[in-house]
């Protein structure tokens, strides 16, 4: 019999070394003439201890990580012996980090085989689409008890985007999934896209049967080769397997799917902007109304969801709206995949109910910093999301209890800064991020973004600091109400933020004055 | 070692026919004219244009917004180094500083030898494992000052 191990084939993994551990366990293993079968499953989400290496057993999976080339030998030894090694982690699913996590969406991940669709249907894949199938006008209802709302960042009921377009006339309606995931800080939708992309087809199916969509397009950024490759992989295999094209699964409806790829531009993650790029123009944003559920992609009704949505949908179909619903809190209802990345110790993926504390998530779960110096700042939901500090560590993770603090949880990610962050600086490159990736559409975004950066500059100078960081303050509050999307509208909050709870770090520099 | 074409219509031709009957063409066209020269040539534009229904001053306002598609070719290796928040909380800016002395040119230029192109990326999404950079398509995590002088080292060839 042969000996099964499963090298992580997520692109974080690869990243750290992953394809030469792999390669280095086939030559030592036919130096030693053992039979191995080398599974590249998607990753657990504890990312540093990647690549983590997991042995099949007959006591089932054990982990051992972070694996270097150098370990491989001796893993091979443990592998084939009593299982005793100095990087044994033991049982993965027993690790704290994985055990007290809620995995529904990403229940899979890291366990099956990415490309197998045989290995999907036995890890309860598709139960979600029979369901479906079983009683299609019950779709909707179903996505809209559950409390699902839009993961991609701006936290809208999935369920009613969906009445919108089902309750919609045309002769040809979309599924796009935004899969531009172009927030620092976050790669949970790389992960599902690298680990379990038949999750995602379930989800994008279940919408098109619920809509009456026909046609799908996954819109993935360039960015993620990795996601690209595997997500065509598993669209081939879906097709293949009768679970896309004319007859899904057997029945009188149709639905198939095809990947796009973006081309290097933050601002296509919002979903005009992507719907634009879609249709082959310059992705800049759509003014609203008309609302992508009345005239989206090639002007007809379009679904457009967040990977983290779609890939939430075969659950609450298999488990029932009440299961999904009984996780969360207020008006946050089931679980998040939260990614912990940034100066941290124990970075990855952390999915859980939401209601969780900011300080328990980066102190308890993350482990504080991967510097061993104090946390000061961490930025929450991207590029365009506030950076909170110590004092607000007990927000749980809530959509309103966030918005209340002037944040966002946006898509999920948390950033971790240490001591030696200088804010200023943080609140000058958000002004410099929007500059580079704004679309040019709307005035308030596309030259207050570059004003922006020229006033924290100034104040970094030292020059009429009190003065110019009115300027600031009036220009920001310009931005957020002015701008046509989300990229000018929410840049104030990263920049706000800063000033407001690190307003030392704008303070005139004494070193500088000296210089002067 | 170019894997690029050098221009030539016939191809771009050959190319653009590939994909003109898909709904929303022109970026899998760029995609593939990118892939196939290294760039968009001027010349494509046209092509473009022709197959698509669209005037030429279209195309090129497509090419120009996105970052991704080139000009003019780039060195024969690509070296991104992220830039984005969850990098800068690791120390990118150091790094990308040690790149731009050991090459002696910015961030967004090719060294004059043509050997390297250094660009900046906002975000690979590998921020747990930050520093990251790509190399040539390859993915590198948990970047540090002897990693980075290996990827400028394997360059080199």
């Amino acid at each position: 019999m042969s000996l099964r191990l499963y090298v992580p084939g997520d692109s974080a993994a690869v990243a750290v070394g992953a394809d030469d551990v792999a390669q280095a366990i086939r030559t030592a293993a036919a130096k030693r003439k053992l039979d191995v079968e080398i599974v590249r499953n998607g990753s657990r989400g504890l990312l540093w201890l990647e690549p983590m290496v997991e042995v099949a057993t007959a006591q089932g999976r054990i982990a051992y990580g972070p694996i270097e080339v150098s370990d491989v030998e001796s893993l091979l030894d443990a592998a084939t012996g009593d299982g005793a090694h100095a990087l044994r982690l033991g049982a993965p699913e027993e690790i704290p980090f994985l055990k007290e996590q809620t995995r529904l969406t990403f229940a899979r991940c890291g366990i099956v085989d990415p490309r197998s669709l045989a290995d999907y249907r036995a890890h309860d894949g598709y139960k979600g689409l029979a369901r479906a199938l079983a009683e299609p006008g019950a779709i909707v209802e179903t996505v809209t008890q559950s409390g699902l709302r839009g993961r991609g960042g701006a936290g809208f009921p999935t369920g009613i985007k969906w009445k919108t377009v089902a309750d919609t006339t045309a002769t040809q309606k979309y599924i796009v999934c935004n899969a531009d995931e172009g927030d620092s800080g976050t790669f949970a939708d790389r992960m599902i896209m690298e680990g379990d992309p038949f999750v995602l087809i379930e989800g994008m199916t279940i919408a098109g049967i619920a809509v009456g969509a026909t046609k799908g397009y996954v819109y993935i950024r360039s960015e993620y080769p990795h996601a690209i490759a595997v997500m065509n992989d598993a669209i081939a295999a879906a097709r293949d397997g009768g679970m896309l094209g004319a007859r899904i699964a057997g029945s009188d409806f149709a639905f198939d799917l095809e990947v796009r790829v973006g081309a290097g531009a933050y601002v296509c993650g919002e979903e005009t902007s992507l719907l634009d790029s879609l249709e082959g123009r310059r992705g800049q944003v759509r003014a609203k109304p008309p609302l992508p559920a009345h005239k989206g992609l090639f002007g007809q009704p379009t679904v457009i969801n967040n990977v983290l949505s779609l890939a939430s949908v075969p659950v609450i179909l298999d488990k029932g709206a009440t299961f999904y619903r009984d996780f969360g809190m207020g008006r946050s209802r089931g679980t998040m995949p939260i990614q912990l990345a940034g100066n941290i110790r124990h970075g990855g993926l952390y999915e859980i109910a939401f209601g969780i504390t900011l300080g328990e998530l980066v102190d308890r779960i993350g482990g504080g910093t991967l510097s061993g110096r104090p946390v000061r700042a961490v930025q929450v939901g991207g590029p365009l999301g506030a950076y909170f500090p110590r004092a607000l560590f007990d927000t749980p993770f809530d959509y309103e209890a966030f918005a209340a603090k002037d944040g966002l949880i946006g898509h999920g990610g948390i950033v971790v800064f240490d001591d030696t962050v200088d804010m200023a600086k943080q609140a000058r490159f958000a002004m410099e991020f929007c500059a580079i990736e704004s679309c040019g559409k709307c005035t308030p975004c596309r030259i207050g973004s570059t004003r922006g950066v020229e006033t924290v500059d100034k104040v970094m100078r030292g020059q009429d600091v009190a003065a110019n960081l009115e300027v600031l303050t009036d220009l920001c509050n310009t931005m957020k109400f002015g701008s046509l999307c989300a990229l000018g509208g929410f840049t104030p909050y990263p920049v706000m933020s800063a000033l407001t709870h690190f307003p030392e770090d704008f303070a005139p520099r004494p070193q500088l004055q000296a210089a002067e | 070692m170019d894997r690029h074409r050098a221009w030539n219509a016939e191809i771009a031709r050959d190319v653009i026919a590939l994909h003109r009957g898909r709904d929303g063409a022109m970026l899998p066209i760029l995609h593939d004219l990118q892939e196939t020269f290294g760039y968009i040539p001027d010349e494509a534009k046209q092509l473009i244009a022709d197959a698509l229904n669209v005037s030429r001053a279209e195309v090129h306002g497509v090419v120009t917004f996105y970052h991704d598609f080139r000009e003019a070719p780039a060195g024969r290796h690509v070296l991104k180094l992220c830039q984005a928040e969850a990098c800068q909380s690791r120390g990118c800016d150091t790094l990308t500083a040690r790149a731009e002395a050991a090459l002696g040119i910015k961030l967004g230029e090719t060294s004059a030898d043509g050997r390297i192109t250094l660009e900046p990326v906002y975000c690979l999404g590998l921020c747990a494992t930050a520093p990251s950079a790509m190399i040539d398509g390859r993915v590198v995590g948990r970047l540090d000052d002897k990693k980075l002088d290996a990827l400028l080292n394997e360059a080199d060839r």
